[in-house]
């Protein structure tokens, strides 16, 4: 029977985690993470708060005025460049 | 896939992860619309030819998600309302040479970002260098301080303090943890954005989620002394 490479520490870990995490595989497989309750800790930790994150957002309506200051944009803009709108006026 | 970051509703649909289950920036219409934003070709030929009726039409569609957007990515109404301004300024401008190789409201995401990240570097945004993005700080330490006292997120997490902590990340992590976990962008289209490499992504998103982890725990152990 093989012997088992000797185990990365925390520190070893924790410094691979950004390449780990960001090249989509799955951190949770991790040996270090099966068998360090500390850094499979760490991991759910950031993805529970990754997942609240996504959850603090919901879309809002922009204020009633805003169509009325792009137009005015818009307007400014075909005005500084000579065009002529179509399905206007 | 629900759309997550997008649209509230369909918030959390789908377990936690960090580096899969969210809507990349290149996803069609179908997942990454909101119910009943999709433009009809026809709306869009109309508006491409100059239809002003037919970019309003385009702009009551896309309001709430491009207000919304520039909202996440500055926090602060005002501000976003101009960038909202800016954005549809820009997709006026160039809406005729939209040409469909992704789906119009990516490609209207996509413009929209690049009107924020404008402006932010306009303000001075700099992105912290990658040196300092992985030099640990001894605060930062990795496997510092793990013990019984740590954060435990099983439960909820007080969104408020997750909210303030967000707010107050440094310039560059913010955007990065914006632009991956929230909006879906990968990290290699962050790096093409921002002109970084994409393992100063990756390191600036971890540090990015420490810093928040950090936090809450923070906010967690003043909430238990109290």
């Amino acid at each position: 029977m093989s012997e088992m490479p000797k185990s990365m520490s925390c520190a070893e870990f924790q410094a691979q985690m950004p390449e780990l995490i960001g090249s989509g595989a799955s951190a949770a497989e991790h040996p270090h993470v099966l068998e360090c309750a500390l850094c499979r800790e760490l991991l759910q930790n950031l993805e529970t708060i990754a997942e609240a994150a996504r959850q603090l957002f919901p879309e809002v309506e922009p204020p009633d005025e805003l169509w009325d200051q792009i137009e005015l944009a818009i307007m400014k803009d075909e005005g500084a460049n000579g065009d002529v709108p179509e399905g206007r006026g | 896939m629900p759309v997550k970051g997008l649209g509230g509703e369909e918030f959390g649909a789908e377990p936690a992860t960090l580096n899969g289950g969210r809507p990349t920036a290149t996803q069609p219409d179908t997942d990454r619309d909101t119910k009943g934003t999709t433009v009809s070709a026809a709306l869009l030929d109309r508006a491409q030819a100059g239809d002003h009726g037919a970019f309003a039409e385009i702009y009551s569609l896309h309001k709430r998600r491009i207000y919304s957007l520039c909202l996440r990515m500055v926090s602060n109404p005002a501000e976003a309302e101009d960038l909202a301004q800016e954005a549809f300024l820009q997709l006026h401008r160039k809406i005729a040479t939209f040409r469909g190789e992704s789906a119009f409201s990516t490609w209207l995401h996509r413009l929209t970002i690049n009107v924020v990240l404008m402006r932010l570097r306009k303000k001075g945004l700099q992105l912290i260098s990658l040196d300092e993005a992985m030099e640990p700080t001894t605060e930062e330490r990795p496997g510092r301080s793990f013990g019984a006292d740590d954060l435990s997120l099983t439960g909820a997490i007080d969104r408020l303090a997750l909210q303030r902590a967000i707010d107050d990340l440094p310039a560059g992590y913010r955007l990065i943890f914006m632009l991956h976990d929230i909006e879906g962008y990968e990290h290699n289209e962050i790096a093409d954005m921002l002109n970084c490499s994409i393992g100063n992504s990756k390191s600036q998103l971890h540090k990015a989620r420490l810093k928040l982890r950090d936090a809450l725990r923070d906010h967690s152990r003043e909430e238990g002394r109290r």
